[in-house]
């Protein structure tokens, strides 16, 4: 059973210094999930992920991802993962060919298989056109493309999407969620973190972390139907609230 | 094989590949790469000539014939020494030099044309303030020379048995001079260090402030190959700079190049890997490029005034002389002036260069230590 999970963990834990920033935590992510990671800002879903990527060596706790252990296993894990950012990571004085060429050869693709992983990306992705453009030119919707495809050049069987839509159109939202979804149905895992929530509702299922800790899992109608309300916005607003006024009582 | 498969697997070459690629296009700072140790060194360069040339001199002419006057106009047209005053005597010469009103004398004694007359070695004397090395080093060799070429000009006209004249060129305050390729050959080491810190911090600034970095680190490029990565480009500019500047130092400034090139070449590697490891730390401390680039600047006041590319470092106060110890720099003037003006080989230099690979390995570990810190 969690042998075939995308992501298992148990009691995972973080601590800087006296602050406890992930606490507790049991995620289980299915292969082929759409899986939303909502919580205020400061609520530990950064520090989750870059435990989850083999960034950060969690402090106690246990944590497998695509069957590889964060700790032991770190090296063998960034091939097996993608990862973007709202940042993009992208290189604006690189065009859009040789910032994904660099970044498939980055990720240990070469010779014709590199070339032939590049065609269809630039095809399937609609950056044919921009093949030359330099990527600092690109308007925001593109620039995230650009970015989803450099972080799936590999194809991984993971992909981390740290607020990958933050600063984008509406457009561009939307024709970017059809990707992700192509994607999971394709088999690869997505693990998405958004403020947004008509994208929270888009995912299979959700969990919300609040101070470190994870205070609810499930669909959204399960977490609507479990908070008494009629959606998933009004759950994440109730929360933060919560822990607003916790902050102040403090 | 196995390393060339290991190299492959670090993902060392994208790397690399993708930095060449970025600083090809980025015209500006490629242009400044080579403009500015250019500018830099004409600026320091022809700053010092200008100062070397046109000292005040005054001239106590006791023997005032036609043949002292014959000298010191041979003098003034060296084009190093100004005349601004006739004084009556010593006193008033040495009184000249050390308010500073004047920073060279000529003295021509009384016997002087009667010397001559007799075919007698004529003796005159040169005085240059030489506290300031720079300022007076040019100041003496024109002296010494334009006494070789006086003397030639008399020779002719007289017997060729005796030499007719020696001119004695005396510098005052700082009796140990330094050569007067002195300048030259230290802006080397300074052009490197100042473009080569200031531009591998950024260069590595500029990933985190843009985010990259936090994408590479998701990569399995390793974080060795991704320092190397960004690093090894600037070899090749430190290369390109160099030989920028001592071509133009032997065309512009005729500087002497007594020693091996390969040698320089070979050894000047060591400097560049301490240099580079510098601007690492640089980025490990800065946030934006700016501040990478203040903290750059901040190292360079330091290596100007301590590492004796200005001062001769005998003449600082003894804890000027230990900080001076710490800047790498000081050793490679040592080094690049060793090889070029004196021929230093191997034999000589390899104590500075021992210890500037050591400023290397050790600047190199911390700094990637602190590197690995600050991208987690």
């Amino acid at each position: 059973m969690t042998v075939t999970a995308a992501i298992h963990t148990r009691a995972l834990r973080k601590v800087f210094g006296a602050l406890v920033a992930v606490d507790a935590l049991d995620l289980d992510v299915a292969r082929g999930e759409v899986f939303g990671l909502l919580g205020p800002n400061g609520s530990g879903k950064t520090t989750t992920i870059r435990m989850l990527c083999g960034l950060l060596a969690p402090t106690s706790g246990e944590a497998v991802v695509v069957g590889l252990d964060v700790r032991r296993e770190a090296e063998a894990l960034r091939s097996r993962i993608g990862y973007m950012s709202q940042r993009f990571g992208l290189y604006d004085d690189l065009t859009v060919y040789e910032n994904l060429r660099f970044y498939a050869t980055v990720y240990g693709l070469h010779g014709e298989e590199r070339r032939a992983r590049l065609e269809s990306l630039l095809q399937d992705r609609g950056l044919a056109p921009r093949r030359d453009q330099l990527a600092g030119t690109l308007s925001g919707g593109w620039k995230q493309r650009l970015a989803l495809a450099c972080a799936t050049a590999h194809e991984p069987p993971l992909l981390f999407l740290d607020e990958p839509t933050a600063g984008v159109d509406p457009a561009s939202r939307r024709r970017f969620w059809e990707l992700i979804h192509d994607l999971a149905h394709a088999g690869t895992t997505v693990l998405v973190t958004t403020h947004y929530m008509d994208e929270a509702e888009r995912c299979d299922r959700l969990a919300f972390l609040s101070r470190g800790r994870l205070i609810a899992q499930g669909t959204p109608t399960e977490i609507t139907t479990q908070f008494g309300k009629p959606s998933v916005e009004d759950v994440f607003i109730d929360l933060q609230l919560q822990d607003e006024g916790r902050e102040v009582g403090t | 094989m196995r390393l060339s498969n290991a190299i492959r697997a670090s993902r060392f070459w994208p790397m690399l590949s993708k930095e060449f690629i970025q600083m090809r296009r980025d015209r500006l700072t490629l242009g400044m790469m080579v403009v500015i140790p250019a500018v830099q060194l004409m600026l320091f360069g022809y700053a010092i000539r200008t100062e070397v040339r046109h000292l005040p001199a005054v001239v106590l002419d006791r023997s005032n014939s036609s043949e002292s006057r014959a000298l010191v106009s041979t003098l003034r047209n060296t084009g190093n020494f100004d005349v601004v005053e006739y004084v009556a005597d010593r006193h008033a010469l040495e009184d000249r030099i050390r308010r500073g009103s004047a920073r060279a004398a000529f003295v021509i004694p009384p016997e002087f044309m009667r010397d001559i007359k007799r075919g007698r070695t004529a003796q005159a004397q040169v005085i240059v303030d030489a506290a300031d090395p720079l300022a007076s080093s040019a100041a003496i060799a024109a002296a010494s020379q334009a006494g070789q070429y006086r003397a030639l000009q008399m020779v002719r006209a007289s017997s060729p048995r005796v030499i007719p004249l020696d001119l004695r060129v005396r510098p005052w305050y700082n009796p140990s001079l330094r050569s007067s390729a002195y300048i030259v050959p230290g802006m080397v080491g300074i052009l490197l260090m100042m473009t080569l810190v200031p531009i591998a911090s950024m260069a590595v600034v500029r990933e985190r402030e843009r985010g990259t970095l936090e994408q590479l680190v998701v990569t399995p490029i390793s974080r060795t190959s991704l320092m190397l990565g960004k690093l090894v480009p600037f070899v090749l500019v430190a290369y390109v700079q160099m030989t920028v500047v001592l071509l133009l130092g032997k065309l512009l400034f005729d500087i002497p190049i007594r020693g091996s090139l390969v040698l320089l070449y070979a050894v000047t590697l060591t400097y560049v890997i301490a240099n580079l490891a510098l601007g690492l730390l640089v980025s490990a401390r800065a946030r934006t490029q700016v501040q990478a680039m203040q903290l750059g600047m901040f190292f360079i006041l330091p290596n100007i005034l301590l590492s004796g590319f200005m001062f001769p470092r005998d003449a600082m106060p003894v804890v000027a002389q230990w900080i001076g110890l710490l800047i790498p720099l000081t050793y490679y003037l040592e080094l690049v002036r060793g090889i070029l003006l004196k021929a230093n080989g191997i034999a000589y230099v390899w104590p500075d260069v021992l210890v500037l690979a050591l400023f290397g390995v050790v600047l190199m570990t911390v700094a990637t230590r602190q590197f690995s810190k600050t991208i987690e």
